[in-house]
């Protein structure tokens, strides 16, 4: 009874502890990050006077946060207003139980696991829809509506690039995905040769779902203040912002495990140190996405709208659609030699 | 606590969840309520179709209708102007229609589950080592694939007669090619036109003669 309570209670939950400490850190000092990152391409110094190199600044904004008050707005649906924001935060946090860090460490190794990822993240909009429509204010549902459309129509373009790897690999496992990359080349047998145009789509729609820049019109400061959280505060809108970030690092990770080989190292088996793989090379890899995710912020001005959601029908879905069949015709004719295992 | 147990006790909160929320569907006041305790029902009734193992069917019912039916379901219930006790006027006046729907389907799925439960052995055990999804999918693709063509054709239909029907052609809206934009060159736009720094005097207009005193108005 002890034995099993342990086993089947306790083991999971520290597992979960072990996951989801390291993300919030995780979103602390990628925050601070990107204030650096911004900082730098502005020209300017960024956070600098909190702790050491302004390492602190992430902490002293959480504390900020956590001590003002949660103003609830007239007339606002209560119970929604306080729901949103776990609505939001969540999936975020669910969609991490799939994701394989290295051989093996993985909360829960299902078969299903892309299907799952989908689910969670298209859970993901309920957060977002709520506090705009709970706030009782013009400016939140707009910025909801918005971000709701983006985020679905984003969703197909995700998930038909994702169906090309489904294809090429044979499997809805994570981990089979990444073994499926396995070859003596190392960074030559990876998906995104063969899938370059949708593994190009795959990120472009991962910033969009996560309506970062330059697919902000979400929150679209210049024309509707904030966003659907425009009247969040306290702690309430730190959960937004930790739901936002945790969900630009899962894609990060994502994209890694699904095109770049995970854990896999770029550099061929041969090579004595440095060929073997290990979750190193996962972490490298995500910061990389992390990172493009900030100079993207740095870089583009805001789309216009309607060039978003056409970007996201009339191009990228039908490229997609396209390279579905091409993926299809590489693994019926051998034309690609990927997934040797070797 | 053995497992047959715990999935037992798991079974009927999901359900029982599921029950509350489709009833809260029909009695809550406020429609964005009732909506969300639509996608309660569906949730917890993928957490059931888990139990029963049946793990494609569970997420896909959280991808499709949770996901993207429902939201839709909610921009339009968010957008509407709904009098609500017109809406719930019905409620006792439709009761026994409801009651002789609720009850021919049971009588169907009871029947369906005692066909089933007479041809266990046509339908077999899940082979071990192969997963659900691998299972449906080399199904749907071999054995039932004209079927499944045909559904994808009608839904593709379905979709183009949508956008059919909602389409107007509005006269006088002027709207943008984006090929032609990126099309555009800058010399489309600005003409640079070079010169010297510096003209010689020769070329130089006669210069202004400041109005003076005199010959001002």
């Amino acid at each position: 009874m002890g034995a099993q309570l342990i086993d089947h209670v306790l083991l999971p939950v520290v597992y979960i502890l072990a996951i989801v400490l390291p993300l919030v850190l995780a979103v602390a000092m990628f925050v601070y990050w990107e204030r650096k990152v911004l900082g730098w391409m502005h020209v300017r110094m960024g956070p600098n006077k909190v702790g050491p190199l302004g390492l602190l600044q992430a902490f002293a904004d959480v504390v900020k946060l956590l001590i003002k008050e949660v103003v609830l707005p007239t007339n606002a649906n209560k119970f929604l207003y306080y729901l949103a924001p776990m609505l939001a935060l969540v999936p975020a946090l669910a969609a991490w139980a799939v994701l394989p860090f290295s051989p093996g460490v993985v909360l829960a190794d299902v078969n299903a696991g892309v299907l799952y990822l989908l689910a969670m993240t298209s859970m993901g909009v309920y957060g977002i829809l709520l506090a705009g429509w709970a706030s009782n204010s013009r400016y939140a549902l707009l910025g909801a509506l918005r971000a709701t459309a983006q985020v679905i129509s984003y969703e197909l373009a995700m998930g038909m690039s994702i169906v090309c790897v489904l294809v090429l690999t044979g499997s809805l496992n994570l981990t089979a995905i990444v073994d499926a990359q396995a070859g003596s080349k190392g960074i030559l047998d990876w998906f995104f040769i063969p899938l370059l145009p949708v593994f190009v789509i795959y990120f472009i729609s991962g910033v969009a779902e996560t309506n970062r820049a330059p697919f902000d019109v979400a929150e679209g400061e210049s024309e509707i203040v904030a966003g659907f959280h425009v009247e969040y505060s306290g702690s309430a809108f730190a959960l937004f912002f930790l739901a936002e970030y945790a969900n630009m690092i899962l894609i990060s990770f994502l994209a890694s495990i699904l095109f770049l080989g995970g854990w896999l190292s770029p550099i061929p088996a041969s090579v004595p140190y440095l060929g073997h793989g290990g979750f190193h090379w996962l972490f490298i890899k995500a910061f990389l996405f992390a990172f493009l995710f900030l100079w993207f912020r740095a870089s583009f001005p805001r789309y216009r709208y309607d060039q978003i959601m056409r970007l996201g029908w009339k191009v990228f879905i039908p490229i997609t659609i396209v390279w579905v069949l091409v993926a299809g015709c590489m693994k019926y004719f051998g034309w690609v030699t990927i997934g040797t295992g070797a | 606590m053995n497992t047959d147990l715990l999935q037992l006790l798991c079974f009927y909160l999901f359900g029982g969840v599921a029950v509350i929320g489709a009833l809260m569907v029909i009695t809550l006041r406020n429609s964005v309520h009732a909506v969300l305790s639509l996608v309660l029902t569906f949730f917890s009734m993928a957490c059931v179709w888990l139990l029963a193992e049946a793990e494609f069917l569970a997420i896909a019912l959280v991808v499709v209708y949770v996901g993207a039916v429902m939201v839709l379901f909610l921009f339009v219930v968010m957008m509407l102007d709904i009098k609500q006790e017109v809406v719930r006027e019905g409620f006792i006046r439709y009761l026994p229609v409801g009651v002789v729907v609720a009850v021919v389907m049971l009588v169907e799925m009871l029947a369906m589950i005692g066909v089933r439960a007479m041809h266990a052995h046509t339908l077999g055990a899940n082979p071990a080592g192969a997963s659900n999804v691998a299972w449906l999918g080399k199904a749907l693709y071999t054995q039932f694939l004209l079927p499944f063509e045909i559904a994808a054709l009608i839904l593709t239909v379905g979709i183009v007669a949508a956008v059919a029907l909602t389409l107007r052609q509005r006269a006088g809206v002027r709207h943008q090619t984006a090929s032609q934009q990126v099309a555009v060159r800058a010399t489309d736009r600005v003409r640079v036109v070079k010169m010297a720094v510096e003209q010689p005097a020769s070329v130089l207009p006669a210069p202004v003669v400041e109005p003076t005193q005199e010959n001002a108005p």
